[in-house]
C-alpha cells in the first residue's frame, strides 16, 4: 500500500500537524518508504495468533477508588503557556 | 594521582567509602571535565550548584557512616527523565521551557541512594533516532575519533559543522558520549528499540535494557509505552549492575512495573557460567553483515566456551519481521502518547485563528522532522480501515517473536548471544538521506528484545580493524538480568577493558 498527496494531508490533519505545500511531496516519499519496508509483514501467516496486549503476563493492577493526590492547582498549571485563576486558557471553541 | 574522571563507578564507590577521596573532589573533577567538553554536546544542561550541594551532603553522610549504595557518585541523567525544578525537554523544542514539578521514580531512587546529579544529557528528540542527530540542541558527538583522523582535524571539525565526526549512537547518545568521555561515572538512559545498547556498543561502554516492568516508567517522557524501559550506561558490566539495583523496583505509580524483589545484581559478577547453555541464533547472520562483526561474534562465543559454557545453534525464525513490526507498533504508540503536546497544559504554544489552527501550528513548529514523520505513520496505521491490516497484524507478529524466544528458553537455553549492531559507529551526516529506513537498520539486532520484553546487555568486546569499538549483545530470560551480568563480565574480562579515548577535545 502507498499513500498519495491527499492522504498525506488527511493524516497531517488527523495528527494535528500543519504541513506546507512544499512539505507534502517530501513527506509522501518518506511515508511510502516506511510503508514499503513494512510490506514484508504480509508474508507471515498469522492465522489464529493472538495479538500481543501485554508483554509480561500479569494481571492488571487496580487501586482503591479514592483520592490520593492533588490539592495544588498552582503546581498543575505552572508550566502552562496561558492560564487564569488556575484554568488553562485556549482560543474560543463555542460561539 | 589517578584521574578521578576515569575511575570505574565501583572503584570510586570503594574509594569514597575508604575516604581516600571525597565526593566534592570527585564532583569538581567531573564539572571541570564537562566544561572543557562542552563542544561534544553530551550535556544539554549542567547543574553544578546542585551537584556540589549533593556532593557535600554525601560527604557528611559518609563521615557519619550513613552512606547509601551510590553515595557521592556523580551521574548524568538523560533529558527524558523528569527532574524536579530542573528543565526537562526530551531534546524537543516543544518542551523547550518545561520545568517539572516532580521527579521521575527512577532518578528519585538514585538520589535516595546518595547519587549526585551533574546535569541533563542529550538524546534524539523524544528518543526517536539512532545517532543523536535529531536532538533539538544539535548532535552529540562521540569522543572516539574517525579512523585515521588526527586530534587537530577532529578538533577543527568539532569547532565547525561536526560533519564526519562519529555519532555516539542513539537515542541515548549523550549518555554514551558522557560515559566514554569521562564526563560522569554512569548515566541513565532509556531503550525502546536499542537506545541503550546501540550507543553503548558504538562508544565502548556497557549498557543494559532490563526486562519490561523491571524499572518504573513514571516520570520518564513516553515514546512507545509497551516497549520503553529505563536502564544504565556505564564503563563496566559491574558498574551497570550497581546502578540497576538502585534504578529497579516496584512503583505503584506505574501499573506495568512488576512487584518483584530486586536482587543484588553485583553479586552475579564473577559467578561461574560453567554448564550454561548459550544460544547462537542463525537468523542473526543477516545479509550484508561485515566479516568483522561475524568474527567478533564467533570470538565472543569462544570466550564463553572457554569459561565452561556450552554453545548451541538455535533458530528464532521471526527475527527478520521484528524491525518492520516495530515500525508499526512504536509509531502507533508514539502518535497516541505525543497527542498530549498541544500547547495547552505545558510546553510551547504557537497562536492560531482557532483552537485547531493553534494545535496544528504548535505541533508543526514544536516537533522536528523525525518526530513528525513517526507521528504521521502512527496516525495512518491506527486510522479507520488500516488498524487491522497494520496494527493488529504487527501485534500478532510480536506474539510470534516472543514465542520464538520462549521455545529456545524452554529447550534449556540460558541466554542468547548476538552482535549488538551491524557495524561500528558511522559519521555525523552520513545517514541522513531521503530513506529513513537506512537509519532504522541500526536496530536490527536490538529491537527483537523490546518486542519480546526481554533483558538485553551490550558489552564492549573489542575494536574493529580501524580502531572503533564493537559490542556484543546478551539476551536473557525475563527477569534474569543476573545471568547476563555473569556472562557479560566473562566477555569483558576475556576481551580486555576497552581503553577510552584521550581528551583530544581539550
Amino acid at each position: 500500500m502507498s499513500v498519495d498527496q491527499a492522504t498525506v494531508r488527511r493524516i497531517a490533519r488527523l495528527a494535528r500537524i500543519a504541513v506546507t505545500d512544499e512539505e507534502v511531496p517530501h513527506l509522501m516519499g518518506e511515508l511510502n518508504a516506511m510503508l514499503s519496508f513494512v510490506e514484508q509483514l504480509d508474508e507471515v501467516d498469522v492465522t489464529g495468533v493472538e495479538p500481543m496486549t501485554s508483554v509480561t503476563p500479569m494481571a492488571m493492577k487496580k487501586r482503591a477508588d479514592i483520592v490520593t493526590d492533588g490539592g495544588y492547582p498552582e503546581t498543575v498549571v505552572a508550566n502552562a503557556p496561558m492560564t487564569e485563576d488556575h484554568y488553562f486558557l485556549v482560543p474560543k471553541v463555542v460561539e | 594521582m589517578t584521574d578521578l574522571t576515569h575511575m570505574t563507578l565501583a572503584d570510586a564507590r570503594d574509594a569514597l567509602k575508604a575516604r581516600t577521596i571525597s565526593s566534592v573532589e570527585l564532583t569538581k573533577a567531573h564539572l571541570a571535565a564537562m566544561e572543557v567538553a562542552r563542544p561534544l554536546g553530551a550535556y544539554v544542561l549542567e547543574t553544578p550548584d546542585q551537584a556540589l550541594a549533593m556532593a557535600k551532603a554525601s560527604d557528611e553522610k559518609i563521615a557519619k557512616g550513613d552512606a547509601g549504595a551510590l553515595e557521592g557518585i556523580p551521574l548524568g541523567i538523560k533529558d527524558l527523565y523528569a527532574t524536579k525544578g530542573v528543565r526537562t525537554t526530551a531534546c524537543s523544542n516543544i518542551l523547550a521551557n518545561f520545568v517539572p514539578k516532580y521527579e521521575s521514580t527512577v532518578s528519585s531512587q538514585l538520589w535516595r541512594d546518595g547519587a549526585v546529579m551533574l546535569g541533563k544529557l542529550s538524546n534524539d528528540e523524544f528518543a526517536m533516532g539512532s545517532s543523536n542527530e535529531s536532538s533539538a540542541f544539535g548532535p552529540a558527538v562521540s569522543p572516539w575519533t574517525p579512523p585515521n583522523w588526527t586530534a587537530d582535524k577532529a578538533k577543527s571539525a568539532l569547532a565547525g559543522d561536526k560533519k564526519g565526526l562519529l555519532v555516539p549512537g542513539g537515542s541515548s547518545g549523550g549518555s554514551a558520549s558522557a560515559v566514554a568521555a569521562g564526563l560522569c561515572l554512569g548515566a541513565t538512559a532509556t531503550d525502546t528499540g536499542g537506545s541503550i545498547r546501540q550507543p553503548a556498543a558504538f562508544t565502548g561502554t556497557a549498557g543494559i535494557k532490563p526486562t519490561y516492568g523491571r524499572c518504573s516508567r513514571w516520570g520518564i517522557v513516553a515514546f512507545a509505552s509497551s516497549l520503553d524501559q529505563a536502564g544504565p550506561i556505564a564503563r563496566t558490566v559491574r558498574d551497570t549492575a550497581i546502578m540497576l539495583r538502585s534504578m529497579a523496583g516496584h512503583d505503584p505509580k506505574d501499573t506495568t512495573s512488576v512487584d518483584r524483589a530486586v536482587p543484588d545484581y553485583e553479586a552475579a559478577i564473577g559467578r561461574s557460567v560453567k554448564g550454561m547453555k548459550i544460544g547462537i541464533p542463525k537468523e542473526y547472520r543477516v545479509e550484508g553483515m561485515s566479516a568483522e562483526i561475524d568474527a567478533l561474534w564467533t570470538k565472543g562465543a569462544d570466550m564463553l566456551r572457554a569459561a565452561g559454557a556450552e554453545i548451541v545453534e538455535i533458530s528464532l525464525p521471526h527475527t527478520k519481521y521484528a524491525l518492520p513490526a516495530y515500525y508499526i507498533v512504536a509509531p502507533a504508540e508514539a502518535s497516541s502518547n505525543l497527542a498530549r503536546y498541544d500547547g495547552v497544559r505545558y510546553g510551547v504554544r504557537v497562536p492560531g485563528k482557532d483552537i485547531t489552527d493553534m494545535y496544528e501550528k504548535t505541533r508543526a513548529a514544536g516537533f522536528g522532522p523525525e518526530v513528525r514523520r513517526r507521528i504521521m505513520i502512527g496516525t495512518y496505521v491506527l486510522s479507520a480501515g488500516y488498524y487491522d491490516a497494520y496494527y493488529v497484524r504487527a501485534q500478532q507478529i510480536r506474539t510470534l517473536i516472543k514465542q520464538d524466544f520462549e521455545k529456545a528458553y524452554a529447550a534449556g537455553v540460558d541466554a542468547v548471544l548476538t552482535p549488538a549492531t551491524p557495524s561500528p559507529a558511522f559519521g555525523i551526516g552520513e545517514k541522513s538521506g531521503a530513506d529513513p529506513v537506512e537509519m532504522y537498520l541500526n536496530d536490527v539486532f536490538t529491537v527483537t528484545v523490546n518486542m519480546a520484553g526481554l533483558p538485553g546487555l551490550a558489552v564492549p568486546a573489542g575494536l574493529s580493524a580501524e580502531g572503533l569499538p564493537l559490542g556484543l549483545q546478551l539476551i536473557g530470560r525475563p527477569f534474569d538480568e543476573e545471568t547476563l551480568f555473569s556472562l557479560g563480565e566473562v566477555i569483558e574480562q576475556a576481551a580486555g577493558r576497552t581503553t577510552l579515548p584521550t581528551r583530544w577535545w581539550a
